[in-house]
């Protein structure tokens, strides 16, 4: 379907963002104006952007989609997401904004003294941008589909395609007036529709929500199929059909059977009030009692659900600390005590925004659940709107958060490219604005390709391993770079490759979809539960036998990070 | 469709880490003995280099000794300076103070030493470190310290082999000299630097604010404070660094006293992206080359001038260029400034690419665009982290 409102939606977000950016540089020409335009920018400011670059798709749409989808034991992430930086503000915000190092490779090579180090890291950091840049991708697909209608992979092709062009072109830069911006504009695009939906819901489903009952067509309800998909009917039920069932084209009524139907993209099913709801074959049809379940599932399947819960903790509190484009916000703290307030600050503004994802989970599970049917639980954010409330008013709310994934999408994806554009070009390449340009464009393409290929994964699963690979790598190689003089260098290389390359290949053996029951689902879908301990079992084991290699002088490296800054440490004669 | 993506994405996923690994490992490969022989000698020589770069100590020693035993091929080594033994790698106590008196003799008539089986006071006969030889290490044609190779037996290959060692030794040690002299020299020019701000623009600066002094008391004692601030700031002796804020706060209060001279003769514009001020760079930076095109470009200049800072931030960098429209330079004079064969005017510029070189290294020199009559630009790029540069 098309919604020329939506998409001027999306072209306002992005507009503004170009406004913003280009006047983003403070201009003096009197005397008076001279220290403002030097004034440092103040924690609030910098706090917002720091969340305008942290809510990323997976916040927007992911989490909603996925508690839609798995029940509310997703809501684990968005827990996660914000309680990480209580780890942040309690252990690495204001040591590391001492030590002055500006991303995670900087730390590395200047706590452990190791060009090599240094590479390892680089490496880390293009594995984890490239995978949280997956998802990000795959919303802004579902934001397009959205607003112009068609296969989702338009939309991803498409905004891979302008963030590289913008990057490339030096056009889109991580201003943190204009992210602090896009945090604003998202927590009004999520809070008001949630708001205005909660109010105009009037619906008798809302007392009996208990008990084993599955989501039901509460009113003659239209689902529409932009992709192929597979639906599994669990009552039979006769049908309106509009397009492809099983493979015969069909304008007409329609009995389906109980069991699997493949359905084309494009075709419109009818189905009349009362039926129960069927869904996506791959995922489990959960009764309400299901759905309310705290723990985590994986697709939908109890699987283990404590020790998966177990491994999205994990994952979510630690990873966080090791994101590398949230971690260069930092920079622009005057000082430590600064970073630590701007932390404390976006603790409160993240729970602010993360109590709404919750409420659109809950409204699509009563409103909408044609989208368990065409399997487009992702974009409850999106349609639910539109799905509940009448007229213009649907529309116009369904603009607004077409605007605020778009600037989730935006935002995070840029602060990505940049990120994995800086580190090629600065530790693998070479300097300069061509090798910048040059591995924006590699980055780019290699990214939309593997967004393409993981189409069909939730975008929250998705981030989720993005963070699980931070978890397991960059979160052990900061604390205890830190907090313990004993790390060296070895031990940080063998950390990093073992933490980091085995949760790298438990995520894609779950993309290539093996083990998908038992432990083995846990394991390599979940793969912080055991990744995280091994990677600081090894940093810890290896520095242990290569004490050797402690740097000579790392007290007055710990000094640096640990001394506030009022103490100043006197001059090294040479 | 999913199937060709997959083998696309899997192509591009090892095409990369085949580039990664390249640049990690750097294409080691293995060759004939003798390339593997010199090659091996040349990697364990490099591996001790940079621990004999920082001076002879106790703990340059330690790291250096167990490369310079592989690099004899003895089964042990020892490594001395005139106030004895620093550091032993495979040789015991015992045999450690048994070797004090041949180094000591070694150092004190400058020529190497051999201990022959028989010779050698441990008096063992199975002894593994009961012979070996010992060679001074000299720099600049001073004896600094001693070397000693132990073995079963001693030869004369040995005491060739230790003497090019010793040689290998003396090289870095020297050079390590030169870096200390060097860091001296910088030091020296910093503060030279400071000093050389003072007498002309002290000059203006008090001949300004006593213009106003009867006009417009109040405008005078603001001055005044500000050029107390100027001076005590680029006095001060301590902190080799600054960050960008401090440094823009020093050009703020030069810039207050320039323009009270000026009046509306110079017009000043500063964009400055906030991110960047946390930046740390050497110190005395970005004034003198404010100065500079002040006094070099705006002042000769008969008409008004304009005169613009703009600090930008690229990523892992902050670009700094400061511009004005003033009377401009001829480039080749410019370039004879820049490295430091001309002396006069220039001498700011060319102090603060020198410094700039040997902070960040040779890529991050000031760049200087200008031609006569077409004003000046001076351009530069400090990176946000750089190990080593610390406020």
């Amino acid at each position: 379907m098309t919604e020329p409102l939506v998409l001027g939606a999306i072209v306002a977000v992005a507009v503004v963002t170009a406004v913003l950016g280009a006047r983003g540089v403070r201009v003096a020409r009197t005397p008076a104006d001279f220290l403002v335009a030097a004034r440092r920018v103040p924690p609030t400011l910098n706090a917002s952007a720091i969340c305008g670059e942290y809510l990323s798709a997976a916040s927007f749409l992911g989490i909603a989609g996925l508690a839609l989808q798995d029940g509310l034991g997703a809501l684990w992430y968005a827990v996660g997401y914000a309680a990480g930086y209580l780890v942040l503000l309690a252990a690495v915000a204001a040591p590391l904004r001492r030590f002055g190092a500006y991303t995670i490779p900087d730390f590395a090579e200047g706590r452990l003294d190791s060009p090599l180090l240094r590479r390892a890291a680089t490496v880390m950091v293009l594995v984890i941008c490239g995978f949280y840049l997956l998802p990000q991708l795959q919303g802004a697909g579902l934001t397009v589909q959205e607003a112009v209608g068609g296969p989702s992979w338009i939309g991803v092709v498409v905004l891979g395609v302008v963030v590289v062009l913008g990057i490339a072109s030096g056009g889109m830069k991580g201003i943190t007036f204009v992210q602090a911006f896009q945090y604003w504009l998202k927590l009004v695009a999520i809070a008001v529709p949630a708001l205005v939906l909660l109010l105009l819901v009037q619906h008798p489903a809302l007392t009996p929500v208990h008990g084993a009952a599955p989501p039901v067509f509460h009113k003659a309800t239209r689902v529409e199929f932009p992709d192929a998909e597979s639906m599994r009917v669990q009552r039979a039920v006769t049908v309106r059909a509009v397009g492809t069932v099983d493979g015969i084209r069909r304008d007409g009524t329609l009995a389906l059977g109980p069991g699997d139907h493949s359905i084309g993209a494009g075709t419109t099913l009818s189905f009349p009030a009362g039926t129960p709801a069927p869904t996506v074959s791959s995922d489990a049809l959960l009764s309400y009692r299901q759905w309310e379940s705290p723990l985590v599932r994986i697709g939908g399947h109890v699987i283990h659900p404590l020790a998966s819960t177990y491994g999205v903790v994990l994952a979510t509190f630690l990873g966080a600390i090791g994101l590398p484009h949230i971690l260069v916000r930092f920079y622009t703290n005057r000082d430590g005590e600064a970073a630590r307030k701007t932390t404390s600050v976006v603790l409160l503004l993240l729970a602010c925004f993360y109590v709404f994802p919750a409420i659109f989970a809950l409204l699509g599970r009563l409103e909408a659940p044609q989208l368990y049917t065409s399997g487009q639980t992702d974009s409850v954010v999106l349609v639910l709107p539109r799905l509940a409330a009448a007229g213009t008013l649907g529309v116009v709310l369904s603009a607004l958060t077409a605007a605020g994934a778009f600037a989730a999408f935006l935002s995070t994806s840029s602060g990505l490219l940049i990120s994995m554009a800086g580190a090629v070009s600065h530790d693998l390449l070479g300097r300069g604005v061509r090798t910048f340009r040059i591995s924006a464009v590699a980055a780019g393409v290699v990214v939309t390709l593997g967004a393409l290929v993981v189409g069909g994964i939730a975008i929250n699963v998705l981030v989720g391993w993005a963070f699980a690979i931070a978890a397991s790598s960059f979160c052990p190689l900061l604390l205890l770079g830190i907090w313990w003089p004993g790390l060296t260098w070895k031990g940080a290389i063998w950390g990093l490759a073992l933490g980091g390359g085995a949760s790298s290949l438990g995520v894609i053996l779950t993309i290539a979809g093996i083990g998908k029951t038992g432990w083995p689902a846990v394991l390599l879908g979940e793969p912080a539960i055991w990744t995280v301990p091994l990677a600081f079992a090894t940093m810890v084991g290896v520095s242990l036998l290569t004490r050797r290699d402690i740097p000579r002088d790392v007290t007055r490296k710990l000094l640096a990070l640990h001394l506030p800054e009022r103490v100043r440490l006197p001059e090294v004669s040479a | 469709m999913r199937d060709a993506l997959w083998l696309t994405l899997i192509v591009a996923i090892l095409a990369i880490g085949g580039v990664a690994w390249f640049a990690l490992r750097g294409g080691r490969h293995l060759g004939t003995p003798t390339q593997r022989a010199t090659y091996e000698a040349l990697h364990t020589a490099s591996l001790a280099a940079p621990a004999l770069r920082a001076g002879l100590n106790q703990d340059s020693a330690a790291r250096a000794v167990p490369y310079l035993r592989t690099l004899l091929g003895a089964r042990g080594a020892a490594l001395a300076d005139l106030g004895g033994t620093l550091a032993t790698e495979n040789v015991d106590e015992e045999h450690a103070a048994l070797l004090e008196a041949p180094m000591r003799t070694a150092m004190s008539r400058g020529r190497p030493q051999t201990l022959a089986a028989d010779q050698h006071a441990c008096g063992d006969s199975a002894c593994p470190l009961q012979a070996g030889v010992v060679v001074p290490i000299q720099v600049d044609g001073v004896v600094v310290g001693a070397l000693a190779a132990m073995g079963p037996a001693s030869s004369a290959g040995q005491l060739r082999l230790a003497g090019e060692v010793a040689q290998f030794v003396s090289r870095h040690l020297e050079l390590a000299e030169l870096d200390r002299s060097r860091r001296r020299a910088d030091q020296a020019e910093l503060r030279f630097l400071r000093a050389q701000i003072s007498p002309h623009f002290v000059y203006n600066a008090l001949s300004t604010i006593e213009s106003f002094v009867r006009t417009d008391p109040e405008r005078a004692r603001e001055l005044l404070i500000g050029f107390a601030d100027f001076t005590r700031y680029s006095f001060r002796s301590h902190g080799q660094f600054v960050t960008m804020a401090e440094e823009l706060r020093l050009v703020d209060t030069y810039l207050d006293l320039e323009r009270a001279r000026f009046s509306d003769r110079l017009s000043i514009t500063l964009r400055v992206a906030p991110e960047v001020l946390s930046v740390v760079l050497p110190s005395l930076v970005l004034q003198p080359l404010v100065e500079n095109a002040v006094r070099h470009g705006i002042e000769p200049s008969e008409r008004a001038g304009k005169l613009s800072i703009v600090i930008a931030d690229a990523d892992n960098e902050a670009v700094v260029s400061i511009e004005d429209d003033g009377v401009g330079a001829d480039p080749t004079y410019l370039g004879r400034v820049l490295s430091g064969t001309s002396q006069a005017p220039g001498i700011g510029l060319h102090n603060v690419d020198e410094r700039l070189r040997a902070v960040f290294g040779e890529d991050h020199g000031l760049t200087i665009e200008t031609a006569v009559g077409a004003g000046t630009r001076v351009l530069m790029r400090i990176p946000k982290f750089h190990a080593g540069v610390h406020v």
